[in-house]
């Protein structure tokens, strides 16, 4: 068992999950109550990943972070090294990558909250944010807990991205799955046979733990009692 | 003071109004389907214009231009100072009937905020409510807690849409006996839109009649609603 790649996945696991959670709460929330033409092509970007062989968008980002770009070069510049082969260069790379598994669990969350209980809020004087935040986000909990688990179970069983943009250096990009695929290169299926049953269960545990909560809806109509 | 001249399509329904409310209380009255929530949504800014919903005209409150198309203005509702009461009370489910009250009076100290969710409760018949959830509500205890809700921030225009449909008649008419005396005391304009004829004849206000998109006709409650009282009074006599 590599310990050292179980650790670095589960550390870019939640670094992703939590910059994912950040950034695709107020995008969901821009695309279930803003308006406008341009929120198709918005919500057709932040799905791109879904179709994208992650070949194809390992090798995009591998080539934009990389030194041949000038912001490849203005990013090293700045931290002081290129992102590619790099743990950030992962973190950005799996953010891009598990982009719509929280984005779309979310707008579905955010959709189903009664729009008359949004009205309510407005005329009360609320803004946006405090809609999401006061509103949304509560009443689409079940949501948000289903987009951190995907999230984190997809980052964690990702190898595309990570071949093409991290390489296999142990300590820094060695992931799970690249371990995975260098045991099986290497005629070890005993190991591989370990990496692959934790890989397993813990997707199985993950998914279990969400579908058992059922599939009730996030936000029940509010007000009055239904015979 | 109201002043409307509004021109929205919704599909093939076309609204169309114009006209000044100054009467304290004025009773928006016509069959459903006349157009009576469009224009309370209008006037609330919640429906706003759109490509598939165009709406062109004016709206003036206390001599405020609050929505002009010409202009491209159009004030987002928590900005217009009105408050909507809906047939639903669209409680908001994760939050007790006092924090639902409670929500829209940010801009008050903590001790000013729960006196006025005190207030209100007590206006509306429905302190022992404080605590509870909407889930834990009935439909009529819920619109009270709704109703309560909306005057809480003290908004100077009341617009209520059909706000008691889910009271008997005897306690909807004890609590716009209430409402009313709270809305004089308070110099807050209503607008009651409804198609329940005895509730526009009991508060004997002016009346707007409205129908299908149209208004028909505009004054006190009894010239306007007259042919409705006597059909009223006709099916009383009958039975």
């Amino acid at each position: 068992m590599d310990w050292q790649a179980f650790v670095l996945t589960f550390r870019l696991a939640t670094v992703t999950t939590l910059i994912l959670l950040a950034v695709a709460v107020p995008l969901a929330a821009l695309l279930v109550l803003g308006r406008g033409r341009w929120l198709a092509a918005l919500e057709a970007l932040t799905t791109l990943p879904l179709v994208l062989p992650p070949t194809v968008l390992g090798f995009f980002l591998l080539v934009l972070l990389g030194p041949r770009t000038a912001f490849g070069r203005g990013i090293a510049a700045w931290i002081g090294h290129p992102l590619a082969f790099s743990f950030e260069g992962l973190v950005v790379g799996s953010v891009i990558y598990s982009l719509p598994f929280a984005v779309q669990p979310l707008v579905a969350g955010f959709a189903a909250v009664p729009i008359p209980l949004i009205d309510a809020a407005r005329l009360l004087g609320a803004r946006r944010a405090r809609v999401v935040t006061s509103l949304l986000v509560p009443l689409a909990r079940r949501s948000l807990v289903t987009a951190a688990v995907l999230s984190f179970l997809h980052t964690v069983g990702e190898f595309g991205v990570v071949l093409m943009l991290g390489g296999d250096i142990p300590g820094a990009t060695r992931t799970l799955s690249i371990a995975l695929y260098n045991q099986v290169e290497n005629f070890d299926y005993g190991a591989a046979a370990r990496t692959s049953a934790i890989l397993l269960g813990l997707s199985v545990v993950a998914l279990a733990a969400i579908y058992s909560k059922g599939l009730k809806r996030d936000a029940p109509l509010g007000g009055g009692r239904r015979a | 003071m109201l002043e409307l001249a509004l021109d929205a399509r919704r599909g093939a329904f076309h609204l169309q109004v114009e006209c000044r409310l100054e009467a304290d209380w004025t009773v928006i009255f016509g069959p459903s389907g006349a157009g009576k929530t469009t224009l309370l949504r209008l006037v609330a800014g919640l429906d706003y214009p759109r490509q598939d919903a165009p709406v062109s005209g004016r709206v003036v409150l206390d001599r405020q231009v609050i929505a002009d198309t010409n202009q491209r203005l159009w004030i987002a509702p928590g900005r217009r100072r009105s408050g909507l009461v809906a047939q639903q009370p669209a409680l908001f489910p994760h939050l007790s009937a006092a924090a639902n009250i409670a929500y829209g009076l940010r801009h008050l100290e903590r001790a000013g905020r729960a006196r006025r969710v005190e207030e209100m409760l007590e206006l509306v018949d429905a302190t022992e409510l404080a605590s509870r959830r909407p889930q834990e509500l009935s439909g009529g205890q819920a619109q009270r807690v709704a109703l309560a809700r909306t005057l809480a921030p003290q908004p100077r225009l009341l617009l209520l849409d059909e706000p008691f449909s889910a009271l008997d008649g005897t306690a909807s008419d004890a609590l716009l006996e209430r409402l009313w005396e709270w809305v004089r005391a308070n110099g807050v304009q209503t607008v009651l839109a409804t198609h329940d004829v005895s509730d526009a004849l009991a508060i004997g206000a002016e009346v707007l009649l409205l129908r299908e998109g149209r208004q028909v006709a505009q004054g006190a409650a009894a010239d306007v609603l007259a042919g409705e009282r006597k059909r009223l009074l006709g099916r009383l006599g009958s039975s």
